[in-house]
């Protein structure tokens, strides 16, 4: 059981580096990104593919993941930079679905539906069998930390301040003087290189990694967690997460109590609880649990801090 | 060919420093409406102009052109003599130009005080790597921005306001916030789209001492698209009356008021006053 739950842990770290990615990208710029399981896959096959393919050690292939999904990330914003967001919507949805297609299709290279087995691991020989998948979670939570580091100086710093100016209004932001065409690249390409990162993490993790893991519903799950939490709150999605996950997996056991569940209609309410879960959410708390919270500059009169002192 | 020969000429250069900005040939259609139809005029520094002129008359496309907002498909702009019609619209607020909106558009997620704070232009920590690498600098800068952004809420009375979402205030109160956002920059031409619509008069003063204000002690040049023809009268000169896209004259405004062509075009032949 605690295996189990170290397990979920891991899964949950996956969907809070999404998330992380993802409210960079839309809760604080406005870049609506419905293509995250591209990116994620992208990663997945990028540090696979070379430690197996091309003999890569995986210390490299796995940083080398994320700057793939970088390059990515500005290449799509690049290419969709005077699109408007539903615009941006199509454009990165097609994205995942052409990853996915590749991994699918280009079989001699990704070994296509068979799955891609990954044998290397970080770390491994220097843990036992027991102790590893702990090691492992403390290197996702690592990269956890790390990614939110990052988003949370950029949200409170004067660059996070111009993300939300863009994400209210871009003509406005562009007429006072904002390169609105950078910003929004970069972050969409420090997202998409998150994205990478968990796409490798998770595939060296599962150790075999196939096209249909990454289907378009991962996109779904990551959008909830940042909806539920509260868009532009960063805190707020690793709550978020937290929840999604345990409802798609807690659900998993309703089984055990209700037998006239099988596997087939089990999978359907675990999609349906969610769904409903969203809705309640958002009767109740339109701007998620924890809501993007008011920015309050230094109220002490003669100096004291001026920085961003954030307080719901 | 003769514009660039002429500021090129060494004679003409003090002549031309006067003006800071210079419109010629505007050109734009929407579908197969002649929005503005060579649309020409010049600010000379200092001045508080106006353009007026019926309703559709193209004055907020001639503001859109100008800043960048909509591409001419015809026309050069120049800011200080030099061509900025091919610069994207932030580069043309760089160079020191600010524009407001008919409708405002502030920012309304941002509070009043994050609305001015953003204002400044090129900011250290807007940048990516300086928010990593030169944090102590990013702080200080950020400081200084604060304080003149305590300073503007104290000319501009909007300090009760400071914490406050900017979607929450009043139609006058977000009029004057655009102000006050302009007052955060270091610009030297102002162009207000309909500053007055929908302010109260007791706003309007502050709003009007304001731009007296930025005019006068700062050196600011305005040009302001109104229909209040009180703010007109008491702000302008000179005044450039546009009527179907084009320029149809300027002059003072008192001399506007009596002209006759002025008359017939805001009376059209619709006779509705």
């Amino acid at each position: 059981m605690s295996a189990y739950l170290i397990s979920m842990a891991t899964y949950v770290g996956f969907f809070m580096i999404l998330a992380i990615a993802l409210n960079l990208q839309w809760g604080m710029t406005g870049m609506v990104n419905f293509g995250i399981a591209g990116f994620y896959a992208l990663g997945a096959y990028s540090s696979g593919l070379l430690t197996v393919k091309a003999g890569w050690p995986v210390g490299f292939a796995m940083p080398a993941a994320a700057v793939v999904g970088i390059a990515a990330g500005a290449l799509v914003a690049l290419l969709s930079i005077r699109l408007r967001e539903d615009f941006l919507a199509i454009v990165t949805l097609g994205f995942g679905e052409l990853i996915r297609l590749i991994a699918l299709n280009e079989d001699e290279i990704t070994e296509g539906p068979r799955g891609l087995k990954i044998d290397a691991r970080p770390f491994a020989d220097m843990f036992d069998r027991t102790t590893y998948p702990i090691v492992y979670l403390a290197m996702v939570l690592a990269v956890v930390a790390l990614a939110f580091f990052i988003a949370e100086r950029i949200r409170r710093s004067p660059m996070g301040r111009s993300l939300r100016a863009i994400r209210e209004d871009d003509v406005v932001a562009e007429v006072l003087g904002k390169n609105v065409l950078r910003h929004r690249v970069q972050v969409f390409a420090i997202g998409a290189g998150f994205m990478g990162a968990a796409g490798a993490l998770y595939a060296h993790y599962v150790q075999n990694i196939s096209p249909e893991v990454f289907m378009p519903m991962v996109a779904i799950f990551i959008w909830m967690s940042v909806i539920v939490g509260g868009a532009g709150n960063n805190w707020g999605l690793l709550l978020g997460a937290g929840i999604v996950m345990a409802i798609l997996e807690g659900s998993r056991f309703m089984g055990d109590f209700i037998d006239f569940l099988d596997a087939e209609k089990l999978s359907a309410i675990r999609v349906i609880l969610i769904g409903v879960l969203l809705i309640i959410i958002l009767r109740v708390r339109p701007r998620g649990l924890m809501p993007e919270p008011r920015f309050r500059y230094g109220r002490s009169p003669g100096g004291g801090s001026s920085t961003a002192d954030a307080q719901s | 060919m003769a514009e660039a020969a002429r500021v090129q000429a060494p004679s003409a250069q003090s002549r031309d420093a006067t003006i800071v900005l210079q419109a010629e040939g505007l050109e734009r259609s929407f579908g197969g409406v002649r929005a503005v139809d060579s649309m020409g005029f010049t600010l000379r520094e200092g001045s508080i102009t106006g353009l007026i002129g019926p309703n559709g008359a193209g004055k907020s496309t001639v503001f859109n052109l100008v800043t960048g907002v909509i591409k001419p498909q015809a026309g050069t702009v120049r800011l200080f003599g030099e061509d900025i019609s091919r610069l994207p619209t932030y580069e043309r607020a760089r160079r020191g130009m600010i524009r407001t909106f008919q409708l405002s558009r502030e920012f309304g997620g941002l509070t009043v005080l994050e609305n001015l704070m953003l204002s400044p232009q090129q900011q250290l920590g807007e940048k990516l790597v300086p928010l990593f690498s030169a944090q102590r600098r990013v702080h200080e800068a950020e400081q200084a921005v604060y304080a003149r952004a305590l300073e503007v809420m104290e000319i501009s009375r909007l300090g009760d306001l400071r914490d406050e979402y900017a979607s929450n205030l009043s139609g006058g109160q977000k009029k004057l916030l655009e102000l006050a956002r302009t007052l955060m920059i270091d610009c030297s031409v102002i162009l207000l789209d309909e500053p007055g619509a929908g302010v109260n008069p007791a706003l309007m003063t502050t709003l009007r001492e304001m731009i007296l204000e930025l005019n006068k002690d700062h050196g600011k040049t305005f040009l302001i698209v109104e229909h209040d023809m009180d703010l007109i009268a008491a702000l302008c000169d000179p005044v450039i009356v546009m009527t179907e896209g084009r320029h149809l004259l300027e002059a003072g405004f008192d001399e506007i008021r009596k002209d006759k062509r002025v008359i017939e075009a805001y009376l059209g032949g619709a006779h509705d006053g």
